[in-house]
């Protein structure tokens, strides 16, 4: 799906070859400041790489539009962004953004117990708690239904129980609808039992 | 209509002596303004003159150079004062953008109004040219001075939501939006607030001026109300055309913030 070859990106990143699987779950850790947030965002073309390739389904990223990028490799940022007004409001801005039809709320509130979010949907968005937060703001992609996830710890914010329950939906979701899964994380055990691939990142280099 | 009384050099000095008792209070209060108030009624004072001499001298020497020059010479200044006024640190792209709208934003509104609306001819007759010009232009100098402080502020201060429309696929424009009506907003209020307290809360000052001159007030309101509306237009088409072009500065052509390094 990925493949990049001697990326470099300031002296963050320098990455001599790597490749990423389609429809596989890949896991992404390595200690804090390694690069791995940077990354990411490499694969979500929000910033561009300073010398090397990265391909997309063997197509350069740099000839592939930014925008129609995005939409099928949509990320999800390590910390989520909450916009001003209602549960309904942060959901429906994502499919907005992305210029997809609306959905009806029956849909809505089906993300929301995916997200195990026991919320109305025209509750302030502001005032939920910061696991809340992220859950509210990985609902708003599963809406927007792209190609490639990229989530940037998804579940930080979340106990151990929680995280289990909605990385393990998560990761059935993806599978069982041909997506693709990339995704940061800092729990060892998450990667060991969902990761089919695990990427370690040190000091910007890709360790094996 | 009685002509108006001619200020004696002695009147005039008796304007400065209000001022000198404002200095004493002042001083005496131990407010610490005397500096501020004694350079600021000078530079007036001079500024006025000096200007009172250079219009003389082009009212009396109708030449479309001088109406041009003059111009020129105000949109600079506009300008200028616009990039020191603002707080906000501001890129040369932008400082770009701020110094295109202005001036295409400002001279079309003024060619409009003076070639359309009042029709004067010639067309750089100084007595009109020059006086409607500079209210149109520090009006729009005002008003993009608060959108630009707006916009760099909402773009700097909600970078990581920008950001985060974009990774859902936002179209800069899309995810810039409301910063940008937010710039628009605050931009015009000052001139629709000033158009709803008119000759209620305040007399404007160019009616002011014309009524003391001796002109029948029926005309003096006829302008106002052109100029007021020459003046929403102006600065509404100089910040529309300001955040329209400024909020892609904020980003490079593969859509994605230009973050200061
Ligand atoms: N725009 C930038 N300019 C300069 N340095 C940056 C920039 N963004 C990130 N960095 C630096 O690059 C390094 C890697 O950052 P990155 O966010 O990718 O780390 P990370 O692995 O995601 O860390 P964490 O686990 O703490 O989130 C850090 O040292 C960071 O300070
Ligand atoms: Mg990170």
């Amino acid at each position: 799906m990925f493949h990049l070859k001697e990326v470099k990106y300031k002296d963050i990143l320098n990455i001599e070859n790597l490749i990423i699987p389609e429809y596989k779950v890949t896991c992404i850790v390595g200690e804090s400041g390694s690069g791995k947030t940077t990354l990411l965002k490499l694969l979500n073309k929000i910033i561009s790489y300073d010398s090397g390739e990265i391909y997309y389904k063997n197509k350069p990223l740099s000839q592939i539009d930014s925008i129609a990028h995005r939409r099928n490799v949509v990320m999800l940022p390590q910390s989520p962004a909450i916009f001003n007004g209602s549960i309904k409001d942060n959901l429906l801005i994502g499919l907005k953004f992305a210029e997809k039809p609306i959905v009806s709320d029956n849909k809505l509130t089906e993300i929301l117990e995916f997200i195990n979010l026991n919320k109305k949907l025209n509750e302030n968005a502001q005032k939920l708690s910061g696991g809340e937060k992220q859950r509210l703001a990985l609902g708003r992609i599963l809406l927007l239904n792209p190609e490639v996830f990229l989530l940037d710890e998804p579940s930080s914010a979340l106990d151990d129980e929680t995280e289990e329950i909605i990385i393990k939906k998560l990761v059935e979701y993806t599978k069982s609808n041909n997506k693709t899964l990339i995704m940061v994380t800092h729990s060892k055990k998450v990667a060991k039992d969902f990761g089919d691939n695990i990427i370690e990142v040190k000091k910007g280099k890709i360790i094996n | 209509m009685n002509s108006i009384i001619n200020l004696q050099i002695y009147q005039m000095a008796l304007a400065y002596v209000f001022i000198v008792i404002l200095l004493f209070i002042v001083k005496f209060r131990g407010i610490a303004r005397e500096k501020e108030i004694l350079i600021s009624t000078l530079r007036m004072t001079l500024q006025l003159i000096l200007t009172g001499y250079i219009l003389v001298y082009v009212l009396n020497n109708k030449n479309p150079l001088y109406t041009i020059l003059i111009i020129i010479i105000m949109e600079i200044f506009a300008i200028h004062n616009i990039f020191k006024r603002v707080k906000v640190k501001l890129s040369n792209r932008i400082k770009k953008i701020i110094a295109i709208s202005m001036i295409l934003g400002t001279l079309s509104s003024i060619l409009y109004f003076l070639l359309v609306v009042i029709n004067i001819n010639p067309w750089y007759d100084p007595r009109y040219f020059i006086p409607i010009a500079g209210m149109l232009i520090g009006n729009s100098m005002t008003g993009i001075s608060l959108g630009v402080s707006r916009l760099v502020d909402g773009m700097n201060s909600q970078k990581h939501l920008i950001e985060s429309a974009l990774m859902l696929g936002a179209t800069p424009k899309m995810a810039s939006k409301k910063i940008v009506n937010n710039a628009f907003d605050s931009a015009i209020l000052p001139t629709i607030n000033s158009m709803i307290g008119m000759g209620i809360v305040f007399l404007p000052g160019m009616m002011t001026g014309q009524i003391l001159s001796g002109i029948s007030p029926v005309t003096a309101i006829e302008y106002q109300i052109a100029i007021m509306l020459g003046i929403l237009g102006s600065v509404s088409l100089t910040v529309i055309l300001f955040v329209q072009l400024g909020y892609r500065t904020f980003f490079n052509d593969q859509s994605q913030l230009i973050l200061d390094e």
